[in-house]
């Protein structure tokens, strides 16, 4: 079994899967249920100056795909509504009895100096791991002036996080807002603080639906409802970009990533850390599931490590990161073209239909004398888009197929029909 | 009274619904043969539908319907909309949804079973779909007619092909007065039909339903021949149809064929139906059913269900011949029916009382069914005939009949002008239910069309 320890932010971990900073890490009781089930690391669920917040109910709402299965959750709930002392005593329980697991103080306060070191130093004397700052709450903190209120505006990432490593000497976590326009400004500006790593995304701004007889976006409240935080598998593709975004900039790319955003498998948790993560964090799925989801996710990045020859987690912690390009980097000589198995085809026509109507009539559907359907690719319209390989519901009926060519490795910046084009070198 | 080959509810698992009744009760026996789909089934398998294109299982539909919308609708949440898919194309879609053969027409082509050999169960969903919207009593009938044109239009029998005509031709703005010989809507629906097919008086439920788009008007007790006469409903008529089904049943042609406990399967199944409790039908101990369609392998069953000690299906040729499908002839097995193939009754044995039945086993002799000579002898105090049924033509007086059958043209027109006729009584598809449902829905339009020419 391939050796899964990692190190991020100088920190060592039994594995790269710690439980985000969230409900399921709320109190000890939690935590050592986590520990034991075999979580390498938890941040704690974020606290806060007292007196403790207060929580409304309910607090989540729901995105079901057709056969109830959950692919988001989004939440109104905000940071621990637990006295300061009893979370900081039941830390210190927490690692001395697990000390070889990772705790990490998630932390938020007011735009003030005093209050960020204060608390962060009564979270370092608890003796954490490090500090994770909760830039990106979005809402309920927010509007009292913390979460993402600060993680939007770049002056204040790097203020808060400044403040903050000046008063401990741990790591400390700069957790970046997925609601800005662009992840390299704030990611530039933690950096700048001085943070050791980032850790992204937090949730994302949502109404997540309306219950269609009150008229009430859920979750409701007593006849009311508002904005949460979205999280689950389907924001990961969001968490994805932002991850390698960080990882493929040069003014960025030395600062360690803690990967969150829908990771669900250990497939996901894999292309986060070949995106630029160090280790990743995980909630929803857990939340869903429950702690055991952290069997598959070792066994599972275990079983293909071994399946490709890897002995430890570095050896693919950014490895597709280099093949992230802009679009003026592409090669517009490139060419595929889609290649359906008769031999495997079903006969649903969904690949006609979705062709025909929204692409580019490329796949032709003749029906046979025995009744049976034919669907042929017409070669000359097919622009390899794609669409219908990945609507096809047998796997490998339909492959892309790259088109044999003598033609050169061609940018747009090259083209011949781009008016902007630049002599090629 | 015609019988409905190859009639059957279709499922995958065919040992669920097949509950063995005691000789105590039968009446546990007749209870839904598949119980409905919850909410739940539902979603779940409508999800399994992969929303074909062009997909094959409307072809295989003899109605047309469109399937994959209305799946796609029920997986939505949207179950009603789901059910006037499915009864705009097949307004008795209720009843073919417990009673099509559907593992040989719809779901045998369902491309789930390329993929995962299990069809998605599309008798459930429009049964789900259709059941939910008749549930609703307070919703308005959800068809509505167009601008009445003024023309009368006579339907005889109510079946499902004169019923399905008449709703039609209501929708299409004409009036209906339809002509039943007996004392009940439905036809086979009502008196043809396995019990445990169509439990809580859905038949009636069904008809009292599609008479809610009003313009029909059932008249009971008239016969063709006895109370009516074509000539005079041409006459008085702007158009007719006709679907009196077949209205009688073949002879096995031995001496005693008359005796005392030999009688027609469909006349067993008809009285069976109409008996409440089912515990006061009567049955006997030994019964032999002969034949090998559908009707055969109902009766079959339900001597069984009823609490029969024996009951042995005996059919001339192999099991890869019956006209009862696959699925029906398991059922048959699992209910404890002894099925014997490759024999033919050669007499009724009789000693004041029914005794039992004499046969020949049978061999195909150059593709041709002989006797082997070799015979044997089943006991039995009951026999039942299900060898298939035939038309009256006595009462068809002016119409080309050929091959048993009513002929008509590509419109369903007979031979006498302005006389359509369609179900079991002409040859169409198969003798289904769905078939009859779509020959009258089509000839209630070739009609329509007719009285716009006329």
């Amino acid at each position: 079994m391939a050796d899964l320890s990692c190190k991020i932010a100088g920190i060592n971990s039994l594995n790269p899967f710690w439980l985000a900073s969230a409900p399921p890490t709320d109190k000890k009781y939690n935590v050592v249920r986590a520990f034991e089930a075999g979580w390498g690391g938890v941040v704690w669920k974020t606290l806060g100056i007292d007196p403790p917040v207060v929580n409304v109910s309910s607090r989540y709402g729901a995105h079901h795909d057709q056969n109830r299965r959950l692919l988001g959750i989004n939440n109104i709930e905000l940071i621990s509504d637990r006295p300061l002392s009893v979370n900081l005593q039941e830390i210190r329980e927490c690692r001395k009895e697990y000390p070889d697991h990772v705790i990490i103080g998630s932390m938020m306060a007011p735009i003030e100096e005093r209050a960020w070191k204060d608390l962060a130093q009564q979270i370092a004397e608890s003796d954490v791991h490090g500090i994770e700052l909760n830039l990106g709450c979005p809402h309920g903190m927010c509007e009292r002036g913390m979460g993402s209120a600060i993680g939007q505006v770049p002056e204040m990432v790097e203020q808060v996080t400044r403040w903050v490593k000046d008063a401990v000497d741990i790591p400390v976590f700069t957790k970046l807002t997925p609601n800005i326009t662009n992840i390299l400004w704030s990611a530039e500006a933690a950096l700048k603080g001085g943070a050791d790593a980032v850790s992204l995304i937090n949730t994302v701004n949502s109404i997540i639906s309306v219950d269609l007889d009150s008229m009430v976006p859920e979750p409701m409240v007593d006849g009311k409802g508002t904005h949460g935080g979205y999280c689950g598998s389907a924001v990961k593709p969001i968490a994805l970009n932002m991850v390698a975004e960080i990882a493929r900039t040069p003014e960025t790319r030395d600062l360690h990533i803690s990967g969150i955003g829908g990771i669900t498998t250990w497939k996901d948790a894999v292309e986060f850390m070949a995106l630029g993560s160090n280790a990743v964090q995980v909630c929803t799925a857990a939340m869903i599931y429950g702690f055991r989801v952290v069997d598959d996710l070792i066994d599972g990045m275990s079983q293909w490590m071994d399946d490709k020859g890897y002995t430890s987690v570095e050896q693919f912690t950014r490895a597709a990161v280099p093949q992230v390009a802009n679009w003026n980097e592409l090669n517009m000589n490139f060419d595929t073209k889609a290649v359906i198995n008769p031999d495997n085809c079903i006969e649903c026509g969904r690949c006609h239909i979705a062709c025909e109507d929204t692409s580019h009539q490329a796949i032709a559907m003749n029906v046979k004398e025995d009744g049976h359907r034919e669907f042929v690719v017409i070669d000359e319209e097919c622009v390899g888009c794609n669409l219908c390989y990945h609507i096809c519901p047998v796997p490998d009926c339909i492959t892309m197929e790259p088109v044999k060519t003598d033609k050169p490795y061609m940018t747009w910046p090259e083209h011949p029909l781009n008016p902007m084009r630049q002599a090629a070198e | 009274m015609t019988i409905l080959q190859g009639k059957q509810v279709s499922k995958s698992g065919a040992s669920h619904g097949s509950g063995h009744i005691g000789h105590n009760d039968p009446d546990d026996g007749f209870s839904d043969l598949h119980p409905a789909y919850s909410t739940l089934q539902a979603m779940a398998e409508s999800n399994r539908c992969l929303y074909c294109y062009d997909a094959p299982c409307v072809t295989a539909c003899p109605t047309s319907i469109d399937i994959p919308g209305f799946i796609r609708k029920i997986s939505t949440g949207n179950p009603d909309g789901a059910a006037k898919t499915i009864l705009s194309a097949n307004i008795m879609g209720g009843t073919c949804a417990r009673a099509c053969p559907t593992e040989v027409l719809c779901e045998q082509a369902c491309v789930r079973n390329v993929s995962e050999d299990v069809a998605v169960e599309i008798g459930s969903l429009q049964r789900f779909a259709v059941d939910h919207l008749m549930a609703r009593d307070e919703l308005p009938h959800p068809f509505k007619r167009a601008p009445l044109t003024g023309k009368q239009i006579a339907v005889v029998g109510a079946g499902p092909a004169g019923l399905s005509c008449a709703h039609r031709a209501a929708m299409l703005g004409h009036d209906v007065t339809v002509f039943e010989a007996k004392a009940k809507p439905g036809g086979l629906n009502e008196y043809g039909l396995a019990a445990y097919k169509m439990t809580n008086d859905f038949a009636q439920r069904e008809v009292e339903f599609l008479l809610g788009i009003g313009g029909i008007r059932i008249e009971y007790g008239k016969a063709l021949g006895r109370d009516i006469s074509l000539g005079a409903l041409r006459d008085g008529y702007d158009a007719v149809f006709v679907g009196v089904g077949l209205g009688a049943t073949n002879e096995l042609g031995l001496p005693g064929e008359a005796f005392d406990g030999v009688d027609d399967a469909i006349a067993f199944i008809e009285q069976l139906r109409q008996t409440e409790p089912k515990s006061d039908m009567p049955v006997g101990n030994n019964v032999i059913v002969i034949g090998g369609g559908n009707t055969a392998v109902d009766a079959a069953i339900q001597a069984k269900r009823l609490g029969a000690d024996e009951v042995t299906l005996v059919y001339r040729r192999g099991a890869e011949h019956m006209s009862a499908t696959e699925y029906e002839q398991e059922l048959a097995k699992i209910n404890g029916v002894v099925v014997r193939h490759w024999a033919k009754p050669v007499a009724i044995k009789a000693n004041g009382k029914l005794i039992g039945m004499g046969f020949e086993k049978t061999e195909l002799q150059n593709g041709k069914l002989v006797g082997t000579g070799e015979k044997f002898e089943i006991r039995a105090d009951q026999i039942l005939k299900a060898i298939g049924q035939k038309i009256k033509t006595d009462d068809l007086a002016g119409m080309e009949i050929a091959g048993g059958k009513i002929v008509v043209d590509e419109n369903y027109q007979t031979t006498a002008s302005g006389i359509f006729a369609g179900g079991d009584c002409i040859k169409s598809g198969e003798d289904l239910t769905v078939q009859s449902v779509e020959d009258g829905k089509q000839a209630a339009i070739a009609i329509d069309a007719f009285l716009k020419t006329a």
